[in-house]
């Protein structure tokens, strides 16, 4: 009896006692609030206030699925409210609220999963966030790897903001605020079991609070968080929605050593590793040195730097170290490393 | 970083260029008619290309980008036939990364992934002997590819596995051997290779000996080089060098690494473990003479073939194809007709689209935009 407590059982899931006391016990007990604790099938939010705050919503969803679930930086459930949350913010709005939904494997330890759970809490509580409404499913061991976990979110847009990649112009600077590659080193060194003793960590981080600040600046074009594909996809998508294409210094990209050393090795670019913490931001060649300011005096930018600029050829190129410019391929599919 | 940043120094590769050009202008060749030199390993031609050297090049010389990836000249039979070794129920087939986008007939690794098979990435085979013996009740299988330079780890994975008696584990073996390739492309017709760059990583195991018939009975100089830009700019030059000084020999750039007589103990290990088996097809290639390697009789019941019987399958490469043209220097990798259209690194028709150290995969990576052009014009020649 006692084992069977250990574990995610699909009594969980059942909408029975079982699955009651574990939403009671395991999830209103961490993400606690008054939204969620009126437990209706749905958050009922004052419209009043979010209209206070600005002129638009900003509405997101994203699911998660990594392996492993733990890394160092974080887990699964930390990434499920940053990666939302940083979706919310790169569109110029203030994350509120976020819903989460579950999909647990039978046979799930219930210590893994209070593990999840309590980060997920911590990090939307320590960022304003608020976990309103949720889900959880069970399925039968095999049919999930262990937890996958959705969350949708939605923040307000203040009046004045109106970034996107439409606004691109020629001659802007691109600005990373950040090391590139952090978290996909960190997950392929686990996942693959590399065991290289990298001393990085996944930089899986809420960035609300360093991208407000940019709200103020005029000449703030673009952002993205430069997730999966890497800053090289955003790259690519900035070029092709605004038409214009993006030259970046391959001396001018912040990496750092243990993130070089892996790819080098594999064979891989750390442009098209995933990031969980960092952005990039277009912005007029007016406005650089205030955003790059800016985003040094957050704990989360300090290593922001500038990596290239807007141009008139519409296609994505890499200035190299001997300052030869090619162009910038999309892997076509996940980067393998190489056999030698 | 170490031994990366020092052999990248922008000033060191300027000077180095500066030489290079002032002494290309004393060769014997012309822009119209340049010097051909042969960058055997596909390891070389990736970093030409993501360093962009072939453009920092004098007009007198020219790049040529060899067969030395061993995913590219791999057949399309051999990977039927993994494929078949894979969909066996209790088998765990275990491959190089690179290896499992590389098309057969039937699909590839992947695809056999997609159909149910247990096909897994590792990074080494000691990799596989460990999952060989975690999983008692499974067959472990190896895809042991490449040239000298995977070789010596191969072999040292199935000593151990001797050692420890196991009867899980086997390899499916694809190595092949460089020197044997070589010889079978400067007996071709019509070939002007000039000059070459061995692999450094090859040369670490096997040593510079066996280069020296490319000198004595080829008469090319050949320069054992690294994989770092500075490496091969200086390699270039010291082959410039014995063009201008009409000398031919095996000279060694790569010293740090690479001693004269090679690794010993590695040579030994292959020695234990492979042997050299008659001919081999290659993709691109066609059959090349004493260029495949087998088990040795002592190592035979780890022989992946011996114990699944798989088809044998010959698959003929597509016949609009100009694979081996490239890889011997009679055309670059757009000039082929299926360039960039019935050829891609998403669909893969050549040997050298498939792997990301293929010439035309890293052709199509570097320079696709700004042949485009060229391209067009040399189709609409051909249609016309």
């Amino acid at each position: 009896m006692s084992e069977r407590n250990d574990v995610v059982t699909m009594a969980h899931g059942s909408g029975g006692r079982a699955m009651q006391q574990m939403i009671e016990r395991m999830f209103l007990s961490a993400f606690d609030n008054p939204w969620l604790n009126e437990r209706e099938d749905g958050a009922r939010l004052s419209l009043a206030a979010l209209s206070q705050q600005g002129d638009r919503l900003a509405f997101t969803t994203d699911s998660y699925v990594i392996d492993p679930i733990f890394f160092p930086g974080g887990n699964i459930g930390k990434l499920a409210v940053c990666g939302t949350a940083n979706d919310l913010s790169v569109s110029g709005a203030t994350p509120a609220y976020l819903s989460c939904g579950f999909i647990l494997e039978e046979g799930l330890p219930m210590d893994d999963l209070q593990k999840i759970v309590s980060l997920m809490a911590q990090t939307a509580r320590d960022a304003g966030i608020a976990i309103v409404t949720g889900d959880t499913k069970v399925v039968q061991r095999g049919a999930a790897d262990k937890i996958f976990i959705n969350t949708a979110g939605i923040g307000v847009i203040p009046g004045d903001v109106a970034w996107g990649a439409g606004q691109i112009q020629c001659g802007d600077k691109v600005i990373v605020s950040g090391t590139l590659g952090d978290h996909g080193a960190t997950i392929l060194n686990l996942r693959e079991q590399l065991g290289m003793d990298l001393g990085i960590q996944s930089d899986c981080a809420v960035l609300a609070p360093m991208v407000t600040p940019l709200r103020t600046v005029s000449g703030v074009h673009a952002l993205r968080d430069a997730t999966r594909g890497g800053v090289n996809a955003i790259l690519h998508e900035f070029s092709e929605a605004s038409g214009f294409g993006i030259s970046i210094d391959e001396n001018a990209l912040p990496v750092k050593p243990a993130v070089r050393g892996i790819c080098e090795l594999l064979g891989l670019e750390p442009l098209n590793f995933a990031n969980e913490g960092k952005l990039v931001a277009v912005v007029s060649a007016q406005a650089e040195d205030t955003v790059l300011k800016l985003l040094r005096s957050h704990p989360l930018g300090a290593d922001a730097a500038t990596i290239g600029e807007v141009t008139e050829n519409p296609q994505v190129c890499l200035r190299g170290a001997l300052g030869v410019s090619r162009q910038l391929m999309l892997p076509h599919t996940e980067p393998l490393p190489r056999i030698c | 970083m170490r031994f990366v940043d020092e052999f990248r120094d922008p000033k060191l590769a300027k000077t180095l260029i500066e030489r290079l050009h002032k002494r290309a202008a004393q060769l014997p060749y012309t822009a119209e008619k340049p010097m051909q030199i042969m960058e055997v390993c596909g390891g070389h031609t990736h970093a030409i290309f993501k360093f962009g050297l072939d453009k920092l090049l004098p007009p007198q010389l020219e790049f040529i980008h060899g067969p030395g990836c061993p995913v590219c000249v791999l057949p399309m039979g051999r990977i039927d036939a993994c494929c078949e070794i894979a969909a066996h129920a209790d088998v765990i087939f275990c491959t190089f990364g690179d290896a499992l986008r590389v098309p057969g007939k039937q699909g590839s690794l992947l695809n056999a992934r997609e159909r149910g098979a247990d096909v897994r990435v590792v990074y080494s085979p000691l990799d596989a002997l460990k999952l060989a013996r975690e999983n008692p009740q499974r067959q472990v299988v190896f895809f042991a590819l490449g040239f000298e330079t995977t070789l010596p780890v191969t072999a040292v994975t199935l000593q151990q596995a001797r050692r420890e008696g196991l009867t899980n584990f086997s390899i499916f073996c694809q190595h092949i051997s460089l020197i044997p390739t070589l010889r079978s492309l400067l007996q071709q017709d019509d070939v002007r290779i000039d000059a070459f760059l061995a692999p450094g990583h090859v040369s670490m195991v096997i040593g510079t000996a066996p280069y020296h018939f490319i000198n004595t009975q080829f008469d090319k100089p050949l320069v054992v080089s690294g994989f770092e830009p500075l490496d091969m700019l200086q390699s270039v030059f010291m082959l410039v060098e014995q063009v201008c000084e009409a000398s031919c020999k095996t000279e060694n750039q790569y010293r740090r690494i690479v001693p004269e007589e090679g690794n010993v103990l590695a040579q030994n290990a292959i020695r234990e473990v492979f042997q050299l088996s008659g001919s081999s097809e290659w993709r691109g290639l066609g059959l090349i003479e004493e260029s495949g390697i087998s088990l040795t009789e002592a190592y035979r019941a780890f022989d992946a073939e011996r114990r699944f019987s798989p088809q044998t399958q010959s698959v003929a490469d597509d016949p609009r194809s100009r694979c081996g043209d490239v890889l011997t220097g009679r055309c670059k990798p757009h000039e082929c007709p299926l360039f960039g259209t019935g050829c891609t690194p998403h669909n893969a028709f050549g040997a050298l689209m498939v792997s990301s150290e293929g010439a035309c995969a890293a052709w199509y990576q570097y320079r696709y935009q700004e042949n485009k052009q060229e391209q067009q014009e040399m189709k609409q020649k051909v249609a016309g």
